[in-house]
């Protein structure tokens, strides 16, 4: 038996336990083979603070984000509203999630479809148990001193306006953080947004997440920083591409977090 | 004294009016083509954005080198128009430089300000010439602004240069009148800048040099008029509507999309749960999403309208940087020209919306919206927030919900999602394997 624990919400009803948050997974998180290893790490750090936490399981489904972004209204508000159901009925308030689609869908787009919850993204969370001394860093991993770039999510950043705190994650850990030159409001997207993730793109000169990882390795930086699973996978495909995979790595913030804690 | 001169400038006033009138008509009649949308909530909040983001120019500042010519104009623009209002009590009453003995020194010292900013302006243009034509700035010169939308541009820039320069040569060839006495002309102590033209007009006769200070003076007048109304037919009328245009500012989260209501009940009813409008009988829906103008909210044609093609959407998005056809300038460019067309038809008795022709189709291709990131980018980078990606959304929810016709791969997305609850293939039960790890 290991030492973490995974509770279901069905699990906590029935042990008439209310969890202070809902560690939203996502269709990445749950599925997506290297995605699913950011899940495990933020279950660790959530396990090791010792938060009071809880996932859907098999109860979760899509937020229906590629669907309405594909312009399937339909097919999103019938998943948004069997979601809702489920999160109404575990009388949800707070919902923690790695992915800035499902974040921004959760937090935005159901209160219209009467879901009205906390919603906050992991980077998010994860600066708020440094600040707060839950986390305290060991700053001796393998980055120590190490050049790393974050690339920003549109959906976190422009969408949500989410900037410092993925930054403050970075920088409580002992290494130098570096800017790409397209970063925060100007940061150019990896490509994979807007439901672009299931499809090929269109003919042009050029693939975007090819043009992003360029600029993301004339920084230098040993490790290209993300904080979500559309731009880890992308990021990772361009790096690859350029043939630098094992001179630069792509991890999520949640990774950065765990491997400094040993998890 | 003759009162022909006052009786010609009230008719050419009375006329620039009434053409601008119908113009602004005309406009406002095709900006309301599109639906009924509500944005007054937050009032301070959008005086706010007005203030920092059409007023202060806050976004333009991205770019500083332009920004800074770009607020040349701008001031010389607003400051200069206090000097036309001299122009027009002048013209109406058949007085000169009525404004001169009142202000004493500080006319001349107005003067020279104004001046200053003519030359600011007389700078300005021809740099951005230069950028348009000689150094040919990329965005500038994409391929959607061939045509009209380059010769547009280089004519706002051109017909400011001469009427700048029409200025200064009035105030010359005035200076040079009442330096020798003549007439009503009074001197104005110091100009320094149309002192630098004096050179050019000495050798003149007097009536020679009234003919030029009077040409000048109707010339600037006339074309300050007629530039008002050019700019009813040109990109250029985002100095207007840059204000309105921010002021109704998306003011929500830039990820959020626009939930459709007439949807929301349907959904509720094959889900089997209560829906709110259950006893009224179900609004009368147009059509899902975008195919036309009208179909789009009127906020988005006053959008297209507000745009002045500086390309700084397109020179950010994504798409169009690795080679796509997509570019956000040219969204908004379709849908002004589509509303133009159909306003136009209207006017001429035609069909209008009913013409065979869409925005979808005949403007935009499909290629061009499915290559959007959603993104955001080019709201961000837009100095006067248009939101091109509002409208590239609302037109993908007409492929999908109309016409079926999204490419393959999302439809089989689609599938998967209606199947097994997540947009790839997986059984749903296989969702919580990932914890099978941590029990090992």
């Amino acid at each position: 038996m290991s030492e973490y624990k995974v509770p279901t919400m069905a699990e906590k009803a029935a042990s008439g336990d209310a969890p202070e948050v809902l560690f939203w997974v996502g269709c990445a998180g749950s599925f997506d083979d290297r995605y699913k290893a950011v899940t495990l790490a933020f279950v660790k750090i959530l396990n090791q603070v010792g938060v009071n936490f809880a996932v859907l399981g098999p109860e979760e489904a899509c937020t229906g984000d590629p669907a309405r972004r594909a312009g399937n209204e339909f097919l999103f508000q019938m998943q948004a509203v069997a979601n809702i159901q489920v999160l109404n009925g575990y009388d949800v308030k707070k919902v923690v999630t790695a992915c800035p689609h499902c974040f921004n869908t959760i937090k935005n787009e159901y209160p219209a479809l009467g879901g009205k919850y906390e919603v906050i993204h992991h980077s998010e969370f994860l600066q708020q148990l440094i600040d707060a001394g839950k986390i305290v860093m060991k700053g001796g991993g393998e980055f120590k001193g190490k050049k790393i770039t974050f690339h920003d999510s549109c959906f976190l950043g422009r969408a949500n306006n989410v900037y410092e705190a993925p930054r403050a994650v970075i920088q409580a850990l002992d290494v130098e953080l570096v800017e790409m030159k397209r970063c925060r409001t100007k940061g150019l997207c990896c490509g994979a947004g807007g439901a672009q993730m299931f499809k090929e793109p269109e003919p042009g000169k050029k693939d975007i997440n090819i043009e992003r990882t360029e600029e993301a390795l004339a920084t230098g930086a040993k490790a290209i920083a993300v904080g979500c699973p559309f731009c880890l996978t992308m990021m990772s495909d361009g790096v690859k591409n350029k043939e630098k995979e094992h001179e630069v790595q792509v991890y999520d913030l949640a990774e950065l977090i765990a491997k400094d804690q040993g998890l | 004294m003759s009162i022909l001169p006052q009786i010609a400038f009230l008719l050419i006033f009375a006329i620039a009016g009434w053409i601008l009138y119908k113009r602004v008509s005309y406009l406002r009649r095709n900006i309301l083509l599109g639906k009924a949308e509500s944005r007054n909530d937050q009032p301070e909040k959008r005086w706010k954005t007005m203030g920092l983001v059409a007023l202060g120019q806050q976004k333009m500042f991205k770019r500083i080198g332009p920004a800074f010519l770009h607020l040349l104009i701008y001031v010389a623009f607003i400051i200069i128009n206090l000097e036309v209002l001299e122009f027009v009590i002048d013209g109406l009453s058949g007085s000169h430089r009525i404004f001169a003995p009142f202000l004493g020194a500080s006319y001349s010292v107005a003067m020279n300000i104004f001046e200053f900013l003519a030359i600011a302006v007389l700078v300005s243009c021809v740099a951005f010439l230069i950028r348009r034509n000689i150094t040919r700035v990329p965005r500038l010169t994409m391929r959607e602004l061939s045509g009209w939308p380059a010769l547009d541009a280089n004519l706002i820039l051109i017909i400011e240069i001469v009427l700048m320069l029409a200025i200064l040569s009035m105030n010359a060839a005035d200076q040079i009148l009442a330096d020798r006495g003549v007439g009503y002309y009074l001197p104005v102590s110091g100009l320094f800048f149309s002192g630098l033209l004096r050179p050019l007009f000495e050798g003149l006769g007097d009536g020679a040099l009234v003919f030029v200070e009077r040409f000048a003076w109707w010339f600037h007048i006339v074309g300050i008029l007629a530039f008002a109304i050019y700019v009813t037919y040109s990109k250029h009328l985002h100095i207007f509507l840059a204000f309105p245009n921010t002021w109704y500012t998306n003011l929500k989260p830039k990820g959020e999309m626009k939930n459709m209501d007439e949807v929301t009940n349907e959904v509720k009813m094959m889900l089997g749960m209560p829906t709110e409008s259950s006893t009224e009988p179900p609004a009368e829906i147009a059509r899902f999403g975008a195919k036309d103008v009208n179909d789009l909210s009127w906020v988005n044609i006053m959008n297209a309208y507000a745009c002045t093609e500086c390309g700084r959407c397109t020179a950010e998005c994504p798409a169009n940087i690795t080679g796509k056809k997509l570019s956000p300038r040219k969204i908004m460019m379709d849908v002004r020209d589509r509303a133009e067309e159909v306003g136009k038809s209207l006017d001429a008795g035609g069909p209008g919306l009913e013409d065979g022709k869409s925005l979808l189709g005949d403007y935009t291709t499909k290629e061009e919206i499915n290559a959007c990131t959603s993104c955001n980018a080019c709201v961000e980078a837009c100095p006067v927030n248009i939101d091109p990606l509002a409208i590239i959304l609302q037109m993908r929810r007409y492929v999908a919900m109309e016409e079926s016709g999204t490419p393959a791969q999302w439809n089989a997305m689609f599938q998967n999602m209606e199947t097994s609850f997540s947009p790839w293939k997986f059984a749903p039960t296989d969702r919580f394997n990932w914890a099978d790890k941590l029990k090992e």
